[in-house]
């Protein structure tokens, strides 16, 4: 392990940045400190909820932030390198994110999240179907898949401050997974919304100033165009260089894997039980799909530039970096590699937050010990015991993380989609038929993800997700409806 | 706890309660925000294919893009982020969240029918 060769002038602005996040986390200690002195289910309220008081703004920035994570930043503009204008056009299937989530969830999730008093996606679903082995099972899949899913985010993190400021991995993993730790076990929620809205700023307006950059430095859009498609009429087709591999079909059904569905990710569904009043909802939607469009055409645009800025480079994930340390003085170029980093740190607070979550309060809480009174110790006990897992595992990185953070992201839909959806919108939507959804979904997608990844051209997800949902009608269809009171306590005033 | 009296009483009281009025508008604003996706998943593949799919040869440009992507990607963000504030001012409602009582979820059935 060398230390020699830390760009320490591109460093710099990042530790000025992770500064401001640690002040956020001790503002919102404040807040948690106050919580612990309540009981039981008082504390997560703050803690995993931050008192549902989240503004527009911040609901629209942690909304975006927490989805669009490595994936977007680094995966995406990546593959896009090697694909060109087929994966921006590609990416840009995730422009319902903010529209859709917060949509289609709609205020009916909130009120029902304040009538139930539910603090986690699971809560809803304990109230909904009333099985515990169901809780236990939704549980496991969070902590399993999520676990997956924050593991490729930190190696992520940890590869940008290797590639782009020679730090060791070792080294940039152990100061990315402290400060993370640290403003998300001190902060809770409230940390990580407000982080995530300063993250989401950090990298729109580094996303801006990039790819205003790039373009200049290629010498037009026009130039950059004509010099890839020079180089491979297939760079600047909706059908990519391999129009095999991005096929019509397979395509399309990212419309489904990024946009639609990922209504059903918990860590993205909590935020719509989070804002404050049905204002916060209005601007979250407008904002959200705002810096969506911003953030995805931006990304991927310098991704699929990146070809003609730096040719030949070794692995499509580095072009953000290197395009980044090329075009700026190293100091700039330091607060706008702060961007990438901010999106990854933002996907994986509030997915060790979900993990959290998904321990204390829908095992610990709901099943093993529903009269606890003080829930804060075990909360931090957790929270450390989950982050530092995490790490350990990121110590031994696999390759191709994005395909990793996909499939994470598919067992996690198969799980929570249809329950919640029904659940919250069908009165007929029963226990056996969401078990019947979660099996079948999980059980088909793994099986398709072995045996047949493509059927019938289609990206994986899309039919365990009909299967899931053909299952939970039928099954629910066929065996008894769900009590009256629990419809009664979903639909009535 | 449940037996054949207690069931069948709650069923003839099933019908008793009152359904949050605040849900039919709810569902509305979801089905408006489900065409709203559809509508956008339409455009782009319709400009994205319709025009992406020639030889690259045959391409136009416009601002340096390739027509299909320009169409597709740039308008077609532009527009839906249009649309969507153009939706959620016309179509989406204040409503309080908190859970109501009896007299303020009349009081709001009577305000929508306004």
């Amino acid at each position: 392990m060398t230390f020699e060769g830390i760009r320490w002038d591109v460093l710099f602005p990042i530790i000025i940045y992770f500064i401001f996040v640690y002040v956020i986390g001790f503002y919102s200690m404040k807040f948690v400190g106050r919580a612990t002195a309540r009981v039981g289910k008082g504390f997560l309220q703050e803690y995993l909820m931050s008192d549902r008081t989240l503004g527009g703004f911040v609901l629209a920035m942690t909304l975006v932030a927490t989805y669009l994570s490595a994936g977007s930043f680094i995966g995406g503009p990546g593959t896009a390198y090697t694909f060109g204008m087929a994966w921006v056009f590609l990416a840009m299937s995730q422009m319902p994110t903010g529209y859709f989530t917060l949509g289609v969830l709609g205020k009916k999730f909130a009120i029902v999240a304040r009538k139930i008093n539910a603090v986690t996606v699971t809560d809803f679903l304990k109230e909904r179907y009333e099985n515990k082995f169901l809780i236990v099972l939704v549980s496991l899949s969070i902590v399993f898949f999520i676990s997956a899913a924050m593991t490729a985010q930190v190696i992520g993190a940890t590869r940008i401050l290797e590639g782009a400021l020679n730090i060791p991995y070792e080294v940039g993993l152990v100061f990315f997974a402290v400060t993370i730790l640290v403003y998300t076990i001190i902060g809770g929620f409230r940390a990580v919304a407000y982080s995530d809205a300063l993250q989401g700023i950090v990298m729109t307006v580094g996303v801006f100033a990039v790819i205003i950059a790039a373009i200049i430095a290629g010498g037009g859009i026009p130039n950059i165009i004509q010099e890839m498609r020079a180089m491979d009429p297939g760079l600047i087709s909706p059908t990519g260089p391999d129009p095999e591999f991005t096929s019509i079909a397979w395509v399309t059904s990212f419309w489904i894997l990024v946009g639609f569905s990922i209504v059903g990710l918990p860590q993205v569904a909590t935020r719509a039980m989070s804002y404050r009043d049905s204002k916060s909802l209005k601007l979250g939607i407008i904002y959200g799909t705002v810096v969506a469009m911003i953030l995805l055409l931006g990304m991927h645009l310098l991704g699929a530039f990146g070809v003609v800025l730096v040719p030949g480079i070794e692995s499509g994930d580095l072009v953000v970096p290197k395009v980044t340390t090329m075009l700026f003085p190293n100091w700039v170029a330091g607060l706008i590699l702060a961007g990438p980093l901010a999106a990854i740190m933002s996907s994986v607070d509030s997915q060790l937050l979900i993990g959290l979550g998904a321990i204390v309060n829908d095992v610990y809480l709901n099943i093993i010990n529903p009269k606890a009174k003080r829930t804060s110790t075990i909360t931090f006990i957790f929270a450390a015991l989950i982050g530092i897992a995490v790490f350990i595992a990121a110590f031994d990185p696999p390759e191709l993380m994005v395909w990793l953070n996909l499939y994470a992201a598919a067992g996690l839909k198969c799980t929570f989609l249809w329950p919640i959806i029904l659940g919250l919108y069908w009165k007929r939507a029963n226990t056996p038929g969401a078990f019947a959804s979660i099996i079948v979904g999980i059980a088909s997608y793994i099986s398709f993800d072995i045996m047949w990844p493509r059927p019938l051209g289609l990206h994986t997800i899309v039919l365990p997700l009909v299967l899931s949902l053909a299952a939970f009608v039928i099954v629910a269809l066929v065996t008894k409806k769900p009590s009256d009171e629990v419809v009664e306590k979903f639909w009535s005033i | 706890m449940g037996n054949s009296l207690g069931n069948e009483r709650q069923s003839s009281a099933k019908k008793t309660f009152m359904e949050d009025p605040r849900y039919k508008q709810c569902n509305k604003e979801a089905i408006i925000v489900c065409v709203l996706g559809i509508a956008n998943l339409i455009w782009w593949f319709a400009w994205g294919y319709g025009l992406g799919l020639r030889d690259p040869s045959e391409y136009s440009y416009v601002m340096g893009f390739p027509m299909w992507f320009f169409m597709s990607c740039i308008v077609g963000g532009l527009l839906f982020v249009g649309l969507t504030i153009l939706i959620v001012y016309k179509y989406f409602k204040d409503m309080p969240l908190d859970k109501l009582d009896p007299e303020e979820a009349k009081k709001y059935e009577e305000g929508m029918d306004r």
